[in-house]
């Protein structure tokens, strides 16, 4: 399903590229491609990781490409990374909310502080939630891709791109449309509850042994 | 400054997003305390996990491909199938733009891009100072030897810290070429591994900030920007040792 719907939409944003004055396009045709396709292996990624799908992925990295070459006249900067993640990060959400509606209707406690206290209240220093504990006894590191998979996609994308794609805090708000404060505090809760999922993981696998 | 407001800034101390003045009053505040201490060891960890292990998804060659097919998909004011279009007897003038855009596609892709380019500069230093036998033009453990031994032969000072304490050795530093200027390198030793660090003042508007891990024949290769310095580090150690090499750098290397 998803598959046809993203071809159909592809094919509709090509129609209406095509009907541009063409000889016109091939300087700036050009000048996307050496713009944007240095990035394409952090398109794929965030998609991949928002997505979850190889397919769905590619369907929506393509997409991405296509509006991003639509407005990219409207583009000013020197710095085309975020500017072509952000792209690739709406078109991902409009994508979820058509296929997957519940992974974007989580809610988030965005409350900076909140979440700090409620997670490290009373000192609790004897709860295993130590990473380093935790990862020093993990023999499979295929534990943190499951780990960080589990995450709801709103810690998944800022860890994402903070973590794997390392982009300042800065950016990472430009490119998910948050506000700074709340980039950092969903990576703080983010990195918690990946290592909630990685202790959940850790313990589930032991005892299937 | 208490816990409270301590632990509200520690992950951003750990990504080092912190303003200076704040970065100072909290390590202030992480001397003399613990918990807190515990606190951003925790953090530290989970997000050097992340980055070291966590999949780096790569875009398959064909999605390149079907993008570059796209943007040139269908020329205007025609509603023949592509095919039939490239079938076509009198090939015009649009249909030999769109080949020309066709092939400078797979061109853009095929060549080595200027950071693939210095890349191999990085691998092919690391391994000629190595072969000679000449890794080290001053050799020293101290920090406070080696950067000034730079004075004017650079005309930017890099920053020189030793990591002994972490199991990374300053062995010393030399005089060498990259990116079409002289340049800084510094070398450390890990085990039986050694480590060259190339630094060097950041070309604005090139990559910003852009840290990356990679491989290149057998050797593993860490590129990061700080404080307006590109560094390239090279070595034979294994890709999560030199990840974590980085990570001791960058967080040593902060000007006081």
């Amino acid at each position: 399903m998803s598959e046809t719907g993203n071809k159909i939409r592809t094919r509709r944003v090509c129609k209406e590229w095509s009907r541009r004055p063409f000889l016109s396009e091939q300087t700036n045709t050009r000048r996307f491609g050496d713009m944007a396709l240095p990035h394409l292996d952090s398109a794929y990624n965030l998609a991949r990781w928002l997505t979850r799908d190889d397919h769905d992925a590619q369907d929506i990295v393509q997409e991405s490409y296509l509006r991003a070459f639509r407005s990219f006249g409207g583009f000013r900067g020197d710095n085309a990374r975020p500017w072509l993640l952000a792209i690739v990060r709406n078109t991902c959400y409009t994508w979820l909310k058509q296929h997957r509606r519940a992974e974007v209707e989580v809610p988030y406690d965005d409350d900076i502080h909140g979440g700090e206290d409620r997670v490290d209240g009373g000192g609790g220093g004897a709860h295993d939630t130590n990473p380093e504990a935790i990862l020093a006894r993990l023999d499979d590191v295929r534990l943190i891709d499951e780990a960080l998979q589990r995450l709801p996609v709103g810690y998944r994308e800022v860890v994402v791109l903070r973590d794997i794609e390392d982009l300042s805090y800065k950016e990472i708000a430009a490119v998910a449309g948050l506000p700074i404060g709340t980039v950092m505090s969903r990576l703080a809760r983010g990195r918690k509850l990946l290592v909630t999922h990685l202790t959940q993981l850790r313990d589930g696998g032991s005892h299937g042994m | 400054m208490e816990c409270k407001e301590a632990r509200a800034l520690l992950p951003a101390h750990v990504d080092r997003e912190l303003v200076a003045r704040d970065a100072e009053v909290l390590d202030e505040h992480l001397r003399g305390c613990a918990d807190c201490r515990t606190q951003r060891a925790a953090t530290q960890s989970v997000r050097a996990a992340v980055s070291v292990h966590a999949t780096r998804f790569r875009a398959p060659a064909e999605l390149a491909d079907r993008i570059g097919d796209s943007l040139v998909a269908d020329p205007p004011r025609s509603n023949r199938t592509k095919s039939q279009f490239w079938q076509g007897a009198g090939i015009g003038a649009a249909a030999t733009a769109a080949l020309a855009l066709v092939l400078g596609f797979g061109l853009t892709l095929m060549q080595p891009s200027h950071d693939d380019l210095l890349v191999d500069e990085a691998v092919a230093n690391h391994v000629r100072a190595l072969q000679g036998g000449h890794a080290v033009d001053v050799a020293s453990s101290d920090q406070h030897t080696v950067k000034p031994w730079f004075n004017g032969k650079l005309d930017y000072a890099a920053p020189v810290v030793d990591l002994s304490a972490e199991g990374f050795p300053l062995v010393g530093g030399r005089l060498d070429y990259f990116e079409h200027r002289p340049v800084a390198a510094l070398v450390y030793r890990h085990r039986l591994h050694t480590i060259n660090v190339f630094v060097l003042p950041a070309k604005t508007g090139t990559m910003s900030a852009a840290t990356r891990a990679l491989n290149r024949q057998g050797f593993a290769i860490e590129r990061w920007t700080k404080d307006g310095m590109d560094f390239w580090a090279v070595s034979d150690a294994d890709a999560a040792t030199l990840a974590q090499f980085r990570t001791l750098l960058m967080a040593q290397s902060t000007p006081r």
